[in-house]
């Protein structure tokens, strides 16, 4: 427990510092660049609990991104003016749900606010979820991955193909989210430190949250689950309740990414959806060690970051691709916890039958 | 819908169902031997066919093809000697992780050297309006290349398994390692024949269906989604019928085009797959992979 409040004082220390080093080095712009980092990384660390906690690959958390970027963009932006006064628009604007706003063309617009348009967004991230994961949760492992895969391809077709969703360009003109207290998420470089200490901020909430989860009754089960799931099903956890649950939250912390990033740069593009992103975030928590939540951030963090600055050039994906490789071969439990001499013992010995197997 | 019409349907979705029965195959014969499922099988086709296309351009088409099929097949044993022999006892999610891993280096590897152009081997017989007129549907000579391509692979196939001393010690292989390996069974070696084999009838597909479906770096994952589909629907670890499997998601596939948008097609394979996968997780035809499958 104090472990925690100490990580978490060190990740508001170390978000604090480079936000110092980034004005003192004269970069202020990489502040941008790390706000959609801490966005990408709400997506990360949800992953890394499914995947460390339930044991369960998915391959559609940029679906799931995208869900929650789409959903937000389209309710935000949706004119509801002429429905004014009269039927579901004028019970949401009784209620205060609805902004006016003008749009590009500087026509006046009355929109659902973001803050109903974020829940909904995330509500339906996560009943997506649900359809997916009730039928195949049941199932081993590799069900998982490939419905997700194909999940995850049927989002991106849909997206492209749809006119509605601007297809292949995807959507713009998406609002700031005004949060409270004159907080914004988006608006431009003038909020660029404010919009970097609010994704930060989610993301130390989302760490606060998951690491209180990880505590709890339900942590133990998940860790026992992990452990060996057919001890803890007989124990009395309900394995199949408890990976869903785990995947449900993973992909509302997905949708709540994509929300955010969505109303930061005022748009999204299918590109967000793309099967390579969500390898990417699998990458970064094979990195980070599966179920080491904060080794998963600081991953996340760095080689997002790197990417996002454009570190690797074309090789972008295939660096992410390698690492990945790389990484489940010599070091499955992520490059902190490696264990290099045992990795090269095995490469050694081809896989000659060892006394000290690794648990399956 | 014309009798024409829905003739016309059923044989492009026995086109796409062939590439989809041997992938789906290709998942059998390493998930028999291996207990893994391998992401990287549709790269495997995308492989051959790119191979062939830019062999092509320097050797007669049968051996362009023979050598891409030859390629492919050292690729897919390398893939099982470099990232998976040496491991030991690996959980599932590692596999999976590694060859997913494996396929998107496949396919960057394929991005930076053939780019993202479309290609297509030429129609082995006649050109793309050449057309057998079968009841009133037009079909191309290249459709019945791919349809008797398959039945090869298959007959091939089933002959391996079933007559050849190699092909029993596979299956000796799929039934229990151990005891296949106290037989004196060189089980390793099997395993690594069990991806180049898959890679091989994958890359062969490849090629054959190319001049009617174009290849590109990306099919890949596509293939490898649909492919699992057939080998759920017909029973993982469960060959042959993958093939008929094949066929009926293809058919379908064809079908749905004429009833929704074509930018939907895939949201019936995959539909399809989470359906079979809620209500018969075992397959269509049942397989003796029940227990193992619904060991979770």
């Amino acid at each position: 427990m104090r472990r925690r409040w100490l990580r978490l004082a060190g990740l508001v220390a170390a978000v604090v510092a480079v936000h110092l080093a980034a004005g003192w080095a004269g970069k202020p712009f990489y502040l941008t660049q790390l706000t959609m980092a801490g966005y990408y990384t709400l997506v990360a660390v949800g992953l890394s609990l499914l995947m460390g906690f339930a044991g369960q690959i998915s391959m559609a958390h940029a679906a799931f991104f995208a869900i929650g970027g789409y959903v937000t963009a389209v309710l935000t932006t949706l004119d509801l003016s002429a429905g004014r006064g009269r039927g579901l628009a004028g019970l949401l604007e009784r209620a205060g749900l609805l902004v006016a706003f003008r749009d590009a063309a500087g026509a006046g617009q009355l929109a659902l606010h973001p803050w109903p348009a974020a829940v909904v967004a995330v509500a339906l991230a996560a009943a997506v979820a649900v359809a997916i994961g009730v039928p195949v949760l049941r199932l081993k492992g590799h069900y998982l991955a490939m419905a997700t895969l194909g999940f995850g391809t049927i989002v991106i077709a849909a997206l492209v193909g749809t006119e509605r969703l601007g297809a292949a360009d995807g959507l713009t003109g998406v609002p700031p989210f005004p949060l409270a207290g004159g907080l914004v998420i988006g608006g431009g470089r003038d909020g660029r430190v404010a919009n970097y200490y609010v994704a930060w901020g989610l993301v130390a909430a989302a760490m606060w949250l998951l690491g209180n989860l990880v505590e709890s009754r339900v942590g133990r089960a998940l860790r026992a689950i992990h452990g060996a799931e057919d001890a803890a099903a007989s124990m009395g956890v309900d394995v199949g309740r408890y990976k869903l649950a785990t995947f449900v939250i993973s992909a509302a912390l997905a949708a709540l990414g994509g929300v955010g990033l969505t109303h930061l740069t005022g748009g999204i593009g299918p590109g967000e959806a793309s099967v390579m992103k969500s390898v990417r975030y699998v990458a970064v928590v094979a990195v980070g060690g599966m179920g080491s939540l904060w080794g998963t951030l600081a991953t996340s963090a760095l080689l997002t970051f790197l990417s996002l600055r454009g570190t690797f050039g074309t090789y972008d994906d295939a660096v992410f691709a390698a690492i990945l490789l790389v990484v489940m071969l010599f070091s499955p439990d992520g490059v902190l916890r490696a264990d290099l001499r045992g990795a090269a013992r095995a490469l050694w010995a081809r896989g000659r039958p060892r006394p000290d197997a690794e648990a399956p | 819908m014309t009798l024409a019409l829905v003739l016309q349907y059923v044989v492009a979705g026995l086109t796409y169902g062939t590439i989809y029965a041997v992938v789906g195959v290709g998942f059998n014969i390493v998930y028999s031997a291996t207990g893994i499922i391998n992401f990287a099988q549709g790269e495997f086709v995308m492989l051959g066919g790119m191979t062939a296309v830019t062999l092509s351009a320097f050797l007669p088409l049968p051996v362009a093809i023979a050598l891409a099929v030859l390629v492919t097949m050292a690729v897919g044993g390398l893939v099982e000697v470099a990232f998976i022999r040496w491991l030991h006892r690996p959980s599932v999610l590692r596999m999976i992780v590694i060859t997913i891993g494996v396929s998107l280096v496949i396919r960057e590897v394929a991005l930076h050297l053939w780019g993202q152009q479309v290609r297509a081997l030429p129609y082995f017989t006649g050109d793309e309006v050449s057309a057998l007129d079968v009841g009133g549907a037009r079909v191309s000579p290249q459709v019945l290349w791919s349809l008797g391509t398959c039945l090869l692979i298959v007959v091939a196939l089933w002959y391996f398994f079933q007559r050849t001393a190699l092909g029993r010690q596979m299956r000796a292989c799929a039934q229990g390692r151990e005891a296949a390996a106290l037989c004196g069974v060189p089980t390793r070696n099997l395993v690594t024949l069990s991806f180049a084999l898959s890679a091989g009838i994958g890359a062969l597909a490849g090629c054959v269906v190319s001049p009617i479906t174009y290849t590109s770096y990306g099919i890949g994952s596509g293939l490898a989604i649909k492919g699992f589909t057939v080998a759920v629907l017909g029973g993982l670890g469960n060959s042959f019928a993958a093939v008929g499997a094949g066929f009926v998601v293809g058919l379908l596939e064809a079908l749905s085009v004429s009833l929704f948008p074509a930018a939907y097609k895939d949201v019936v394979s995959v539909g399809l797959l989470l359906a079979i996968l809620f209500l018969r997780p075992a397959g269509l035809f049942g397989s003796r992979e029940r227990a193992r499958l619904e060991g979770a």
